[in-house]
């Protein structure tokens, strides 16, 4: 924002007074000298990860891993997920399960009807999702974000 | 001819159904929200209906109660449910031409053009996608008029089970037999005055109301009424408001959780609905030129009473939080008296411009450069640190009239410490 100082009136008379309190706001376009930027025509909008990351924002949602259990599918403790609940899961998909309502971040697999939730860490044993147990995915893990520093 | 096809996509039970997207086991627990302050129920799960609990009931009366019966108990969490809404009407608009956001949890959608066996499809097919983006339940209603698509979607949500959340009209080749069934203040519009008022017409369904006499709703009821007998019928008198308009004025006020009696607690109040609104106002890019100040005692108790406003005008307008706090100093200077016991305060910015339209006379004064600056500072601190992060002395360290919301859930969605964590 550019402002002009004015002076004000005393004794009837303009004096040229420095810090008066009128401003009158000062618009005009910036004037162009000199020659254009050759680059000004290959302009292009800086990148986006977000773009890169998401699909679909309305559906997408970020949670934090806890816990060794996936860390041969590169996930480790304190990592961020993005889930997409857009996407219908596939099996091989690492997905935010609810097992009897809790959350759970394993690789889902189907095998005809049997659906394993599967740990990606020799410590841990594949769980086998049995007819009565509640389940059901909450969305597909889609990109893990790991800090290196 | 009329062809024209209206939805009513309306969530079920918002705000529960909100916190239970990232608490799983809320699953088939019963579920309330309390309003503002934990004042009294606002939202409830079915199971929360089952077990009695009554829209509104104030929770100290209910509090046992729910601890008896493993009712999970929420405060009121505006960030979550704002988010969470904002992305469903994103999802929304993908699937139909025209929409109308009608509150947070609702909206209008245009189904003209669908043909008549498709629309039930239709309408499945948007709840399902929108469970499965969100996780949030929506019930739809169908019928030619705004009002019949509420009636429809009144039906859909009490009988979940058997219309799968979706509830059709012109499906139904009787549908006066639902309008006999319907109360006459469940209607679209019919407030409980008017009910009342219409009973003594003896007109207490649905279907009473669409039968009526032409002259007798003419000569007694006021044009909005007489709008609904036409919807009834299946005339479409309301439009589907597309326009996204910003806010004329721009409210912020709330009842204190205890009397309030001295000057510089108002204003540690006023400052602080002054920081929301002027928030709000800059979020639209807009300057207030007049704000209201009022203050009131609690009309339900037997002290002395007094209420009182004042507005101030604003040369030219502004948008930053400290000018617009001392002008509102001003108004409340004008009308506080001691002795009074306060029950709430507020303000109101009105006469609002877009920034960009703003014409400025020579000798009017702008937010100075210093404070927009400032002002921008302080909304990307806000936004991204949390609320009141940063905020001016004037509203105070540790407001003691602050909100009471003990159960809130967190910020899972809009807040980078608040995002879930979980287990592998």
């Amino acid at each position: 924002m550019t402002a002009v100082s004015l002076q004000k009136p005393e004794n009837k008379k303009y004096k040229s007074k420095p810090f008066q309190n009128v401003q009158v706001p000062f618009y005009l376009t910036a004037v162009s000298c000199g020659f254009p930027s050759p680059a000004e025509d290959s302009l292009e909008s800086p990148l986006d990860l977000n773009e890169h990351l998401i699909s679909k924002p309305a559906a997408t949602f970020f949670v934090r891993a806890k816990g060794e259990s996936m860390i041969g599918a590169g996930i480790f403790d304190g990592d961020l997920l993005i889930i997409d609940r857009s996407r219908t899961p596939q099996s091989g998909n690492v997905v935010l399960a609810i097992l009897d309502g809790e959350f759970t971040l394993k690789r889902f697999k189907k095998i005809k009807e049997t659906v394993l939730l599967c740990p990606e860490n020799e410590k841990f044993p594949p769980i086998k999702v049995n007819g009565n147990a509640s389940f059901s995915i909450w969305g597909v893990a889609i990109h893990c974000i790991h800090k290196l520093t | 001819m009329n062809s024209q096809k209206v939805a009513l996509a309306d969530c079920n039970s918002f705000f529960c159904s909100c916190e239970r997207v990232f608490q799983p086991q809320l699953m088939n627990r019963p579920v309330v929200v309390l309003s503002n302050n934990d004042g009294c129920v606002v939202s409830r799960t079915d199971e929360a209906k089952a077990l009695g609990i009554q829209m509104g009931a104030p929770y100290f009366q209910i509090k046992d109660f729910c601890k008896r019966n493993n009712v999970a108990v929420f405060s009121s969490n505006y960030s979550l449910y704002g988010d969470l809404s904002r992305r469903i009407m994103k999802i929304l608009a993908e699937w139909v031409p025209e929409m109308e956001v009608y509150s947070i949890d609702e909206a209008f959608l245009s189904f003209t053009g669908i043909k008549e066996e498709m629309l039930t499809d239709h309408a499945q097919k948007i709840r399902e996608t929108l469970l499965q983006y969100t996780g949030i339940p929506v019930s739809i209603g169908i019928g030619p008029t705004k009002v019949l698509a509420k009636v429809a979607n009144v039906v859909a949500k009490k009988n979940k089970l058997s219309t799968n959340c979706v509830y059709n009209l012109f499906e139904n080749k009787n549908e006066d037999n639902i309008l006999r069934k319907f109360p006459v203040e469940d209607i679209w519009g019919v407030g409980r005055k008017t009910a009342q008022k219409l009973s003594f017409h003896r007109i207490f369904t649905a279907y009473d109301l669409k039968y009526s006499n032409d002259k007798r709703i003419e000569r007694t009821f006021t044009r909005p009424i007489r709008n609904i007998v036409k919807e009834l019928r299946g005339q479409l008198c309301m439009e589907l408001d597309l326009s996204a308009h910003d806010k004329k004025q721009i409210i912020s006020s709330r009842s204190f959780g205890k009397p309030v009696f001295k000057m510089e607690d108002l204003q540690e109040a006023v400052a602080h609905h002054v920081s929301t609104a002027a928030e709000k106002l800059r979020k639209q890019k807009s300057i207030a030129r007049a704000i209201l100040v009022f203050i009131q005692t609690n009309a339900f108790k037997n002290t002395p009473q007094y209420h009182n406003s004042a507005t101030i005008t604003l040369l030219s307008g502004s948008s930053a939080t400290n000018k617009l706090i001392k002008s509102a100093f001003c108004c409340l200077q004008e009308i506080y008296k001691t002795g009074y016991e306060y029950k709430k305060v507020g303000v109101i910015f009105m006469d609002l411009q877009k920034k960009s339209e703003t014409q400025l006379d020579l000798f009017q004064m702008h937010d100075s450069a210093k404070d927009e600056v400032l002002m921008q500072v302080l909304d990307h601190v806000n936004a991204t640190e949390g609320k009141s992060t940063l905020k001016f002395a004037a509203c105070g360290i540790d407001p003691f009239w602050k909100m009471l919301s003990k159960m809130k859930s967190p910020n899972y969605s809009t807040r980078w410490g608040e995002i879930p964590k979980v287990n592998q």
